[in-house]
């Protein structure tokens, strides 16, 4: 989709990204979010938004079903208009929009969670393979994401200091930009990230993201809505996802084509990237994403938040990368700009936004 | 509220249900089901430009997320791929999500796939799991939902006879219907009576089986649906309602998400009187007792008198009710949880296509497909029609 004229994001809230949030369960987690998404709205409860949809993992807390707790932390009597993806919720956005495009809905609160703590992040990720040929083999999604850096290194497309570059930026953007950030560091130095010994050969730990507990939240409308709310919101021009095969060896590694795909029918080159928000849980994965949405690194600002490098709410992480782009446009920092997240092993899936100031808004920080 | 664009069910496909499909991966599974759809459609796999797929917890199989690695079983390399979960009533959310692609004008031909093999792994355990903050009830969904049961039996002072005949009823429509998992041509009322009692008052043979299968449909815009080999099943309405499992005042039988649902696809189909206007309704029916538990809800019935119609035989294919329910054999016959809701959905869209075999009521033109899911508190629901 990139005809979209009138979808607007108001407002986005994420919290903290946690390494623990220890005795906090899912409600907890959701709820300070939900609500301050609803506030930036002017609202107060989600009965005043036309559709709720989340996105969540049930492997992450070990239960089936965890998004019937998320349920609990909306307030939902009398009974909303509910959906849930077993996705990051950037997918619940996108099935918000439909909602919004075929006119049952006007507004929508979108929210994703996800508490990694309990368990061993990577290993449980090795349960989304294959269930016949590669999740009885336990690989891990580091040792998966290692295997894809290593033949970006091998064929010469980056080198280990491009990595090492990718995180510094990542760490220092994040202390600058965002006080959500899990890591974090003024001074973070490229060249001293090089001495580190490698982790998961080729990966270094800083390499990878960090496993973060956490939420955000996102309210969207009509533009006529937002306009109604009186509140400044950043337009969503253009969203597409597209998956690739899950065979491993069937795809090309060093390149992402569904991102390149979901890049085009999202309509990212008809106009200049400002600002862009990857999701790359792994530090060249951002090269790789650069490389496909053909993003220029001196005329795009590439993750001025840190990324997933910074704090990983996995099944939130996608939705903060579009918060994150939007929340930008409405401060009246950047005009344009592309959103993108994940899913899958070394970036099966991906999905990709264009958000746009509006016409009569732009460049009038508010 | 009307959909920006009107769009229809032109391919239906079912796997056969079955204890356990040991014969095929998961991945052979949906696929099975999608490329019977697609046959039924007249289409290759080049025509569909998007893939929904549903199923109920990940934990029923063991595998995370499997669209990650059923995008390649069902074609969808380049193209969008959403996965759906809400529950019991996923079958019926994931057909709604998928009609939303083409409703808003996103697309104009999309595939939409859900599936359980439950033989992979133990539903009743992936049920019960424990939530690591929340007290443990450990009853699975037999457990849960028979005190709710008890409570309608003693609200409507209905007969004990009533979830017998259900379970008789429902029996024989899946005899009719060579898809279905349980097939009893020959089961009594007696039979279902001196079956073992699981969770008063559910008897063994008022429960639903477990099953492995998969179901799929092709649903287009009207442009396309003209093409088709097939009559297209127009959507005619497409509504989902959420409440929490638990809440003060909370109606247990009756809930209100499941009032409000039906009051909002009836309002897009514009139906008035529900067993009047439709001519038959494939309904979430997991233990046999919720037939007149959701007939009161869904409006065919004033509230306390669901027993009633269903005793009548109104909801008997083979008695010649008036309204059918279930003529599939519904989940009582074959329960695949995550494509249950769908299976519901789809065989409303062969009924009004006039394409229902040995289980087709005559006539058919309007039908209701309903799931529901959770501690009965996630709904999904559409009418389907076979004019526009």
């Amino acid at each position: 989709m990139n005809d979209l004229k009138d979808i607007a994001v108001v407002s986005f809230a994420q919290s903290d990204c946690m390494r623990d949030a220890g005795a906090r369960n899912e409600v907890e987690l959701i709820m300070p979010v939900v609500r301050e998404a609803l506030a930036g709205a002017g609202l107060e409860s989600a009965q005043e938004v036309d559709f709720t949809c989340s996105g969540s993992c049930d492997y992450q807390q070990g239960a089936a079903f965890a998004f019937v707790l998320g349920v609990d932390a909306l307030g939902a009597v009398p009974p909303l208009r509910e959906s849930h993806v077993e996705m990051d919720a950037a997918w619940a956005l996108y099935e918000s929009i439909l909602k919004i495009r075929m006119g049952h809905a006007e507004s929508a609160l979108i929210y994703g969670f996800g508490k990694s703590s309990p368990g061993e992040l990577p290993a449980v990720l090795s349960q989304q393979l294959d269930p016949y040929y590669l999740a009885p083999l336990w690989i891990d999604s580091i040792s998966l994401a290692a295997l894809q850096a290593r033949l970006l290194l091998d064929q010469g497309i980056i080198s280990e200091a491009d990595m090492a570059a990718v995180v510094a930026r990542s760490r220092r953007n994040a202390k600058q930009n965002n006080p959500h950030a899990q890591l974090a560091d003024a001074a973070c130095d490229a060249e001293v990230l090089l001495t580190e010994p490698q982790w998961r050969a080729p990966l270094r730990k800083h390499d990878c993201c960090p496993v973060s507990d956490g939420a955000a939240a996102m309210v969207i409308s009509t533009a006529a809505k937002a306009k109604q709310w009186g509140k400044p919101y950043a337009l969503l021009r253009g969203i597409d996802h597209r998956i690739e095969s899950h065979n491993l060896g069937a795809r090309d590694l060093t390149r992402s084509a569904s991102t390149a795909l979901a890049g085009e029918a999202a309509g990212v080159a008809a106009g200049p990237v400002e600002v862009a928000e990857l999701y790359a849980p792994f530090s060249h994965q951002e090269l790789i994403l650069q490389r496909a949405l053909k993003l220029d690194a001196d005329s795009t600002a590439v993750n001025p938040s840190g990324g997933a490098l910074a704090g990983n709410l996995m099944m939130a992480s996608g939705l903060a990368r579009v918060g994150e782009v939007a929340q930008r446009i409405i401060k009246g920092e950047y005009k344009r700009g592309v959103a993108h997240a994940t899913s899958g092993p070394c970036l099966q899936h991906n999905l990709v936004a264009v958000l746009e100031a509006p016409a009569e808004t732009a460049g009038a920080a508010r | 509220m009307k959909a920006a664009v009107q769009a229809a069910v032109v391919g239906v496909g079912q796997t056969r249900y079955q204890t356990k499909r040991g014969d095929v991966s998961i991945a052979g599974l949906v696929r099975e089901a999608a490329a019977a759809a697609l046959i039924d459609a007249g289409l290759e796999w080049d025509a569909i430009e998007a893939v929904i797929i549903g199923k109920a917890p990940d934990m029923f199989e063991g595998v995370i997320m499997p669209e990650i690695y059923l995008a390649d079983a069902l074609g969808c390399s380049g193209k969008p791929m959403l996965r759906v979960h809400t529950a019991g009533s996923v079958g019926g959310s994931t057909a709604v999500v998928a009609a939303s692609h083409v409703q808003s004008g996103a697309f104009r031909r999309i595939l939409t796939v859900t599936f359980e093999k439950q033989s992979e792994s133990n539903a009743m355990w992936a049920l019960s799991n424990p939530q690591p903050f929340s007290p443990h009830l450990n009853a699975g969904a037999g457990g849960y939902f028979a005190p709710i049961i008890r409570e309608y039996i003693r609200r409507a002072e209905a007969p004990l006879e009533t979830g017998i005949k259900v379970a008789v009823k429902d029996r024989l429509h899946g005899a009719r219907n060579p898809l279905a998992h349980l097939r009893l041509p020959e089961i009594t009322a007696k039979e279902v009576e001196e079956s073992p009692m699981l969770w008063d008052p559910i008897r063994f043979l008022e429960s639903c089986p477990s099953s492995d299968g998969a179901c799929a449909m092709v649903i287009c815009e009207a442009g396309l649906a003209k093409d088709s080999p097939k009559p297209p099943a127009w959507i005619r309405g497409a509504a989902m309602r959420s409440e929490p499992t638990m809440y003060a005042g909370r109606d247990e039988v009756n809930p209100q998400a499941s009032r409000d649902c039906a009051a909002d696809v009836y309002s897009q189909a514009g139906i008035r009187n529900p067993r009047k206007e439709l001519d038959t309704a494939e309904i979430y029916v997991p233990f046999s007792w919720y037939e007149p538990m959701w007939v009161e809800s869904l409006g065919f019935s004033e509230p306390g008198k669901g027993w009633e119609l269903t005793l009548s035989g109104a909801t008997s294919l083979d008695d010649g009710g008036d309204i059918p329910w279930n003529c599939s054999g519904g989940v009582l016959c074959s329960n695949p949880i995550g494509a249950s809701g769908m299976i519901r959905f789809a065989e409303c869209a062969r009924q009004v296509r006039g394409d229902a075999g040995e289980h087709q009521v005559p006539g058919a033109k309007l039908a209701l497909g309903h799931a529901y899911g959770g501690g009965a508190q996630f709904f999904a629901m559409w009418v389907v029609g076979a004019e526009r």
